[in-house]
């Protein structure tokens, strides 16, 4: 705690440092941000956390995220580590992560045999800064258009957007390493402890090109077995009702994920409209000298009240509704490979009892095809014990995750259109005893 | 969802079919009333007898007695209320504004009603477009209807302009015409984008006749009382783009603009100077602001229909949904953001024809005032140029004494005096228009700074409004969300 605190002061001054200069840098340049998660007080760490409940909690192995740089296109991520399990050197340590270094403990994991019957955490997104760029590259186009003032309040959206995306981003880093410490079997993982204790650069054990393309086939391969398996009777009522729900259900929460995206962004535009109106309104009643001054300056400046509040509602829509779409999306990617996993397997073994009615039949190699048809069996029955425990337990946590975020959600609506209404009430009070 | 969007039907004539239009002219039907005001001198609105029309409370403003009895209305105060009656509640509540009659004088209390947009068949002989007006004059009956083509109000327009703006009155500008619009309507689409064209006219044309009908001056031109009296108009052939008339106004601009270039006033009256400044950046900022006010209705109505495709997503995911409490959830969530769309649509409608539109139209109405700015300039030129004519003629005169030629010089005296006239009248009209100017500005500005202080609290309300609905909706599906077990 104490080396926390310290190590949050002096980040704390160079992210000031760096806030300043991002300010001052010609905005075609990227900017350089160092964010502290740890300046966040606990309940917003709990808010930004919420797409996945009852995580951390074991103090046997606590992981977080304490702060992350960010330069041009890479993310830098300092993992920290507090354990008091023996299987690591140290009790309290950090180390300096590459996003594509999560992406290979991902792999890594799915490729784990002795993992098939699990549901393995989707991996983290890449970090996408393509919105706020774009918008960035706008600004500096309309930049002759815009008053000083406009312009330096769009600048300073433009430095929240950048913000709000970097938060979520180590955010979802975060959670996924989070469940993995969660998990009783994955975070007993050796790439695991290798991911979270190796002090120097990961890039090393890291997929090369080859391997790459390998993995790339591979997804291809499992398309294909998709159809396939799709088609396989299924022996089991549990199974066959998931994996009917998890198609269906997939598909359309990716479409609503993409449509609340777009929701969210809408409500964007509007609130940066909202800065424009207040900057002209501004003017107008600077050069006015009727009765009419008094109104346009208090229009102009409720303006930018409002603008904030829509503000707020938009990347809260976007944290609590959006955000948990895309989730919950990704997660059921990770389920339904469960379930391919398992169809596979129930293959193998229906394949491995034909090669042993076979072998019967010529009376060759009988004792091997046995063991062979034991072994696919086994495999199988593991499978469809470990699945249908982490499916279930899965249903859960979705349903629970989703109650969360609607009941936030609904609440800060509540709570943002509230504010929205004494903002308004209070003008045209002033406005009318005018 | 759908019948909800199209205008309210208003009136008797409820039928809603489109026919050719002979010359790119909209149907349209719209009713103005105006109540003849029974009790003159009586400043207490409630007294006012509303003859079966409901009255929106006027304000009560202080009453400052303007000093010219011409002005008829100098104590009128108005409401200028832009809604029709059966329009969403959103906008505004009372149906129609008053004024409240407070001169002695005051025969006639202008009470500009409510425009109803309907669409109506006619003939199928008489191909054209129809605007009805209820109206009432000072001589006759409470109140008539008539019906006008939209093109009978450019050409009244045209007419007013051509008599009173270059001695420096500020004419209402008509609305424009709109070759893309009139077309879908031709074509018989009755779909949104059409019937919402009717609307945006119907309410730019009750706007330019309420505007005109509040100026003093120009309420009491007869084309005025036939515009709004007479049951027949002599169709204002004049109006058409491709008419020798309309042809002869372009060449006319042009000329002008030409002219504006030329002429290098110097200006005496620092007022006139500043005033003109003062208008520039009026105009420069109105027109920004009418162009970011846009682009919010623009977005606004993208967050509309961004809205509604989720809510529809929301539903399908629902369904697809296997735990029933959070599938009813989803389901009602889907229901909420149903909702919230059509809050979204009628907050932009309001953006539009509260916000955007009053900018457009004063955007409109600045370039009419630097128009007669302009006419002033050419007073003024006008003036000078006979100034300069004289003194060569009495040049040309003085050599002419020494030419023995009695009767050129009898010719050169007579110009002479005939031109002194002139100087004197050029004179005489500089100083008129500029004094018109001077009036008119001040007028104008006090009904500018009227119409912005109501429009921007009406504005206000409609965002109130909404936010209410959205705690409403909001309120009501948390308990769904608690519910999930």
């Amino acid at each position: 705690m104490r080396q926390e605190e310290q190590n949050g002061g002096c980040f704390q001054k160079i992210a000031n440092i760096a806030r300043l200069a991002a300010q001052h840098d010609d905005l075609q340049r990227c900017c350089t941000f160092i964010i502290m998660t740890s300046t966040l007080d606990d309940s917003e760490k709990e808010k930004a956390r919420s797409v996945s409940v009852d995580l951390n909690n074991d103090a046997s192995l606590l992981i977080d995220i304490p702060d992350a740089l960010c330069e041009r296109d890479k993310v830098k991520f300092t993992v920290h580590t507090k354990t008091t399990l023996s299987s690591f050197q140290k009790p309290d340590f950090s180390v300096p992560r590459q996003h594509e270094d999560f992406i290979w403990l991902h792999d890594a994991l799915v490729e784990t045999e002795d993992y098939a019957g699990l549901i393995i955490p989707p991996a983290p997104p890449k970090p996408d800064f393509e919105s706020p760029r774009e918008k960035m590259h706008k600004l500096g186009e309309g930049e002759a258009t815009m008053t000083k003032e406009e312009y330096t309040k769009m600048k300073q959206e433009l430095e929240a957007e950048y913000l709000a995306v970097f938060k979520k981003t180590v955010q979802v880093h975060e959670v996924f390493l989070q469940r993995l410490s969660s998990h009783p079997i994955l975070s007993k993982d050796r790439n695991f402890q290798i991911f979270l204790e190796y002090d120097q650069d990961l890039s090393v054990r890291r997929k090369n090109a080859k391997e790459t393309f390998g993995s790339f086939f591979k997804n291809m391969v499992k398309s294909a077995d998709e159809v396939i398996i799709s088609g396989i009777k299924e022996v089991d009522d549990f199974f066959e009702q998931e994996k009917t729900f998890l198609l269906d259900y997939s598909s359309k929460i990716k479409d609503s994920t993409a449509r609340a995206e777009k929701m969210t962004r809408s409500h964007k535009n509007v609130a940066d409209d909202y800065i424009h109106i207040s900057a002209t309104l501004n003017s107008l009643s600077v050069d006015d000298n009727t009765a009419l001054k008094k109104h346009l300056e208090k229009f102009a400046d409720l303006f930018e009240k409002l603008r904030k509040v829509e503000g707020r509602v938009a990347s809260d829509e976007e944290l609590k509704l959006t955000e948990l779409f895309r989730y919950y999306m990704l997660d059921i990617q990770a389920a339904k490979d469960l379930l391919y996993r398992r169809a596979r397997a129930l293959a193998d073994y229906e394949n491995s009892n034909k090669a042993l009615d076979k072998a019967r039949l010529k009376s060759k190699d009988i004792t091997q095809a046995e063991e062979h048809q034991q072994q696919c069996l086994q495999k199988f029955d593991k499978l469809s014990e470990s699945g249908k425990r982490e499916l279930t337990s899965f249903k859960g946590r979705r349903v629970v995750a989703f109650r969360k975020n609607l009941i936030e959600m609904s609440e800060l609506e509540i709570k943002h259109a509230k504010n929205n209404m004494a903002l308004l009430q209070g003008c045209i009070e002033l406005l009318k005893s005018n | 969802m759908a019948a909800e969007m199209e205008p309210p039907p208003l009136g008797d004539a409820g039928q809603t079919d489109f026919r050719e239009i002979e010359d790119g002219e909209g149907f349209f039907v719209s009713t103005v009333t105006i109540l003849e005001s029974p009790e003159p001198s009586s400043p207490d609105p409630p007294s006012m007898p509303a003859e079966g029309i409901s009255t929106n409370g006027p304000k009560q403003e202080d009453i400052s007695l303007d000093d010219d009895p011409e002005d008829l209305f100098a104590e009128a105060t108005e409401e200028v209320s832009l809604d029709s009656p059966e329009r969403e509640p959103i906008l505004s509540d009372g149906p129609s504004p008053a004024i409240t009659p407070v001169t002695p004088t005051a025969m006639l209390t202008p009470r500009m009603g409510l425009g109803t947009a309907e669409m109506f068949e006619r003939s199928l002989d008489e191909v054209s477009s129809w605007v009805k007006l209820t109206s009432m004059t000072i001589f006759s009956k409470n109140e008539t209807t008539v019906r006008r083509r939209f093109s009978d109000f450019l050409g009244l327009h045209s007419k007013l302009a051509s008599r009173y703006l270059h001695i420096g009155y500020i004419v209402p500008p008509a609305p424009e015409k709109s070759i893309v619009g009139m077309t879908k309507v031709k074509v018989g689409k009755e779909d949104l984008s059409s019937a919402e064209f009717v609307e945006k006219r119907r309410s730019a044309l009750e706007r330019y006749l309420m505007r005109t009908v509040k100026h003093p001056i120009l309420l009491k031109d007869p084309d005025v009382m036939m515009f709004l009296e007479s049951s027949e108009l002599p169709r204002a052939v004049s109006t058409q783009a491709l008419s020798g008339a309309g042809i002869l106004r372009m060449v006319n601009k042009a000329a002008d603009a030409v002219n504006k270039m030329t002429i290098k006033m110097n200006e005496s009256d620092a007022w006139f100077e500043e005033k003109h400044q003062q208008f520039e950046n009026l105009d420069l900022q109105l027109r920004k602001l009418h162009a970011s006010v846009e682009c919010l209705v623009c977005h606004r109505k993208e967050l509309s229909v961004n809205t509604a495709s989720f809510a529809k997503s929301a539903a399908m995911l629902g369904n697809s949904e296997d735990h029933t409490a959070l599938s009813r959830a989803l389901s009602q969530l889907a229901e909420v953001e149903e909702k919230i769309d059509q809050l979204h649509q009628d907050q932009a409608y309001a953006d539009f024809y509260l916000f955007s539109e009053l900018l457009g139209d004063y955007v409109r109405l600045i370039t009419a005032v630097k128009g007669v700015f302009d006419h002033r300039m050419k007073t003024w030129s006008k003036w000078q140029d006979t100034q300069l004519l004289l003194q060569k003629k009495r040049e040309a005169e003085s050599k002419l004494q020494f030419a023995n030629k009695p009767d050129k010089l009898q010719q050169a005296q007579d110009e002479i005096k005939e031109l002194e006239g002139k100087v004197q009248q050029g004179e005489k009209d500089f100083e008129l228009i500029s004094k018109t100017i001077r009036k008119e500005v001040s007028r104008f500005e006090k009904e500018r700074v009227k119409d912005f202080k109501v429009v921007i609290i009406k504005y206000l309300e409609s965002l109130v409004q909404t936010q209410q609905q959205l705690i409403k909706y909001w309120e009501a599906f948390l308990p769904e969300a608690k519910a999930i077990a």
